[in-house]
């Protein structure tokens, strides 16, 4: 019984992070827009767009690959599976000791390594730029991001990220210098790795950011459908992961029962708008760089996770 | 019944003896499949009998003692736990490369130069693992190194090969003369050669400290460390591309055994700063190899440097074992021993795939250049998909077997931040980033690989003409993909089967994995960290097959082919696509300028000059320029000189003769 309804709980979030995920984007957008002064299209748009992607034509290129075919739903597999086990409204979900931090950032990798294969795959100039850029990009996030983990797990004493959450909505953390330096260079990789201004331009793919979307270029139809809802869940995982580690507030601890559940939830969901708010207000308000000051900038985080890591191996008060 | 190493002895004997035969045989019609099979049969025979010390149970080390070599000492070979790990990686990877030979050594043009070398070679590397005195371990080592020399000779006309032979040689010897010097050391002035009673005589810190550096040199120069490593890019592509796979899945393992042997056997109980000039030199050397093999454009030489990337992090591991063990801590120690174990394994299974990849796609291009080939995945479909295994494989993603190391070495450096050291406490956090930096950009470097050579259009006729290879080829390579695979998805047996080793040589183990829940690893605690590969694929392909039937359920289903996008200009000159050098070049610009003094030359005509745009790049390999072209240099310049000596008059030398004797008898009365 017990069993079945951790099936339960831990279905209903993979559910919940699929639904939620375009809601988020939308929401971003909107509120860029309403930033700008403009009307900006209804938060629900990402959904309708992904219907009417859903039911197009898929345009492929002559020499295409299966593996061409097979990396959207692949990525999109990879990604979901990274997004449903980090913590959204409750910790220690049924599955959640699958993968630890380190596997979820492995994971993301898996995703990037078959996209950037399928830039290359058409053999277009377009393809092999964005290709070649994302994996610069993640060359430095990833490191980036690993240190920022490996901070985490020595103040929590667990890669596990059920532990780290509830380690973190325990009193025991207080203020430390460590984690203030990783939830920078967390937002830092965030930005980069979901292809946000200032790294990206997610709402175009000429030649002012020819990275993620240059990548992309060629894909249409369904496919087209898969990769932008694994981006939009990608941008929830990320947004998501900072706040069950760092804004830990009233998630629901496990078998905790439906109540506390439904408090998690709502917590998450206002968690959800704030950062969102916040992305929307730092990309209006910032400047896309150039590609070659992105590593500065990355750069940067990798060696703030360095810095907030080696405090740790200093003392494990810091 | 014959003791485990009488057996392994017995199966040397029948390599030794398949070479000579292969002498005979080599320019027979059935010469390569006789000598193939027959190789594989003994190399699986010799796997089974590891195999079966390894798995079954504590038991005893068997030694045996052949009178042969030193007259007072014998030729000593034991089997332990170690030596039968080692056993296990040369030979699978042997019966691989041979059932991979079958299929591939049938376009060998000269088959005299390979086949008999080939199972000497493979019997060089069982002896080294089984050698239980320093002077048989250095004879059969430098038998090794001769025997794949020959190999690399393979082909001695090819451009390049030659000289290739000749630093490999150089270099051999160097690393050979620093383990004499090392087993010099370890012997003491009694000049006891057995390991036994090495290992039971105290060392001084400083002999220990000696050693460590000569071992570094020795071992190291032979399994690729930064900046001893020159020879390998050269050497590993020159020979045949199953002996490459030899040479870069194995013999690296073998000087990586010695390496273990020596320090963490011989030596005794680690001192700590052992254990920071190991990680030191690792992390180095992840960094720098996969860096080059992020310029590099040759696939061969391509797999070659980032042979040097695995090796760097699997000195890491040793190096975080080592400090680890120094300082006493049980548990971090077996985990960090066993994750280097691990990564000695999986990088024998999947450098030895994408060897035999690299070699298939020679055999039907004739191209090793990244820039002329291309589009493959529709020429080639299996090989492209065993090949795109591999490379996921080698970049630590998961559900594969690469992740897997990797995560247990990171479970490794959380551990350390107990380690008292300062030094440490400094160095650890620092060599984590550069193992972190070495897997992230070897994902980059082997998207390159895959996306240059497989995907894309044709870059020559060669690449648009290519038909898939033979089926025996294939085989070898399906089944080291499938055993890539299995060691993601079910790396708890792997861990227990490591554990012997790691009890022998530490004195401590990780816990028992195969009573974990849902086969899952935990390294230390629950609390601390868990993974579980085989779940992880499951719930890949469950959410994927759901996300593939919803699409098909409620998706259009029309699907056009046309010309491509390109945002309406699609080069039509498959030359335009992007290359292995312009793939690399973000990258080049990020780390290159700084490390390899990379600059971009742009040729620009004038506008209506009709002249085409060049672009040169230009590459410092500054380990070379700076260290190996002084040294070179100097000797060249003192031959010159010396050569003087050689026009003497007869008077003239003999007065040099007195010279020299007296001078030395002045140094011994002052001496002594």
């Amino acid at each position: 019984m017990v069993v079945i309804s951790d099936i339960i709980v831990q279905g209903l979030q993979m559910l919940l992070v699929l639904l939620m995920a375009p809601l988020l984007t939308g929401f971003v957008r909107k509120i860029k827009a309403r930033l700008l002064r403009r009307q900006g299209a209804s938060m629900f748009q990402p959904y309708r767009d992904l219907l009417r992607l859903l039911r197009k034509e898929v345009v492929l290129a002559d020499n295409a690959s299966w593996l061409f075919r097979v990396t959207p739903y692949l990525t999109f597999a990879a990604i979901w599976v990274a997004a449903a086990l980090v913590p959204t409204f409750a910790t220690g979900l049924l599955f959640n000791w699958t993968a630890d931090l380190i596997a979820i950032v492995a994971l993301l990798g898996s995703a990037r390594f078959f996209l950037a294969l399928a830039g290359m795959d058409v053999g277009t100039s377009f393809g092999g730029i964005g290709s070649s850029r994302e994996v610069m990009i993640a060359a430095l996030a990833e490191p980036a991001m690993l240190l920022i983990v490996f901070c985490m797990a020595l103040v929590a004493g667990s890669t596990q990220l059920s532990t780290v959450a509830n380690f973190m909505a325990s009193s025991y953390v207080g203020l430390r210098v460590s984690l203030g330096m990783a939830i920078i260079a967390l937002i830092m990789v965030a930005l980069a790795e979901n292809a946000r201004i200032p790294v990206d331009n997610p709402a175009t793919h000429l030649e002012l950011t020819m990275v993620h979307e240059a990548m992309v270029l060629e894909y249409s139809g369904r496919h087209l459908a898969m990769i932008e809802f694994g981006a939009f869940l990608k941008l929830l995982l990320y947004v998501s992961l900072i706040a069950c580690v760092f804004l830990p507030w009233n998630i629901a601890l496990f078998g905790t029962g439906p109540l506390a559940y439904a408090v998690g939830a709502g917590a998450y969901i206002v968690k959800l708008a704030v950062a969102g708010f916040l992305l929307a207000l730092f990309e209006t308000a910032t400047a896309k760089m150039r590609v070659f000051r992105v590593p500065q900038f990355l750069g940067a985080a990798l060696m703030l996770g360095l810095l907030g890591t080696l405090l740790l191996f200093v003392s494990r008060s810091f | 019944m014959m003791s485990a190493v009488a057996l392994q002895m017995v199966g040397v004997a029948g390599l030794l003896g398949l070479s000579v035969l292969a002498i005979v045989l080599s320019r027979s019609k059935f010469g390569t499949a006789v000598i193939y099979s027959a190789t594989m049969v003994v190399c699986l025979a010799a796997l089974a009998n590891a195999l079966r010390w390894l798995l079954g149970g504590p038991a005893d080390a068997a030694g045996l003692i052949l009178p042969v070599g030193l007259p007072w000492l014998g030729a000593h070979f034991r089997m332990d736990a170690l030596a039968a790990f080692f056993l296990v990686v040369v030979n699978l990877g042997g019966a691989a490369a041979s059932l991979y030979g079958l299929g591939y050594g049938r376009h060998e043009h000269t088959p005299h130069r390979v086949l008999p070398f080939f199972p000497a070679f493979l019997a060089g590397m069982n002896l080294v693992v089984l050698a239980d005195d320093a002077f048989s371990y250095l004879l059969c080592w430098e038998f090794m190194s001769l025997a794949s020399w020959a190999l690399v000779m393979a082909h001695h006309r090819e451009a390049g090969n030659a000289k290739a032979g000749y630093i490999y040689l150089v270099m051999a010897s160097f690393g050979t003369l620093a383990l004499l010097l090392a087993f010099g050391l370890l012997a003491g002035p009694t000049g006891d050669y057995g390991f036994a009673a090495i290992r039971n005589t105290p060392h001084t810190p400083h002999v220990a400290a000696l050693v460590l550096i000569l071992m570094l040199l020795g071992a190291g120069s032979k399994a690729g460390l930064v900046p001893l490593h020159v020879w390998l890019p050269l050497a590993h592509p020159a020979a045949p591309s199953h002996v490459s796979a030899l040479m870069s899945g194995v013999m690296t393992k073998v000087a990586i055994y010695g390496f273990i042997r020596v320090v963490f056997d011989l030596l005794g109980q680690p001192s700590w700063p052992i254990s920071a000039v190991v990680l030191g030199i690792g992390g180095i050397t992840a960094v720098m190899g996969i860096l080059y093999a992020m310029m590099e454009s040759d696939l061969k030489r391509l797999l070659a440097y980032s042979t040097i990337e695995n090796v760097g992090i699997i000195f890491v591991s040793l190096g975080l074992a080592l400090a680890f063990q120094a300082n006493g801590q049980k548990l971090p120690a077996a985990l960090a021993f066993t994750a280097a174990l691990f990564h000695v394994l999986n990088h024998s299974f999947f450098k030895s795939l994408l060897f035999f990849g690299a070699g298939a796609v020679l055999t039907s291009t004739g191209e090793r250049d990244m820039d002329k080939l291309g589009g493959l995945i529709h020429r080639m479909p299996l090989t492209s998909f065993v090949m795109l295994i591999g490379c996921v494989a080698i970049s630590a993603l998961p559900p594969f077997n690469g992740f897997v190391s990797e995560w247990l070495m990171f479970q490794a450096v959380l551990q350390s931040p107990e380690l008292p050291q300062w030094a440490l406490k400094i160095m650890v956090p620092a060599v984590g980033a550069m193992l972190a930096l070495a897997a992230a950009l070897a994902a980059a470097c082997f998207v390159k690989v895959f996306g240059v050579t497989f995907l894309g259009r044709p870059r020559s006729p060669a690449a648009e003409t290519a038909v898939e290879v033979d089926r025996i080829s294939l085989a070898a390579m399906f089944i080291l993909a499938a055993l890539c695979l299995l060691a993601g998805i079910l790396p708890g047996p792997v861990m227990d089967a490591l554990s012997p080793v790691a009890v022998e040589i530490l004195g401590s183990r990780l816990p028992v994995q195969a009573h974990m829940p849902w086969l899952s690893i935990v390294p230390m605690s629950e609390s601390r960290g868990s993974y579980n590969g085989l779940l992880v694929m499951v719930f890949i392909a469950i959410c994927a097959s759901s996300a593939v039937y919803f699409i098909h359920r409620f998706a259009s289903h029309a699907l056009r082919r046309g010309p491509a996008w390109g945002c309406g200009f699609a080069d039509s000159v498959p030359a335009a696509q992007y290359s292995g050098g312009s793939f690399a070049q973000p990258i080049r610009r990020v780390f290159g300028t700084l490390l390899f003094h990379a600059r971009d030359h742009v040729d620009m005509p004038a506008p209506g000059d009709t002249r085409p745009a060049r672009l040169r790049i230009e590459l410092h390999d500054l380990v070379w320029e700076k260290l190996y072209q002084p040294i070179s240099g100097a000797v060249g310049f003192s031959a010159d000189r010396l050569n003087r000596l050689q026009f003497l008059t007869i008077r003239r030398y003999l007065s040099l003769v007195f010279a020299t004797l007296v001078t030395l008898l002045l140094v011994l009365a002052i001496w002594s």
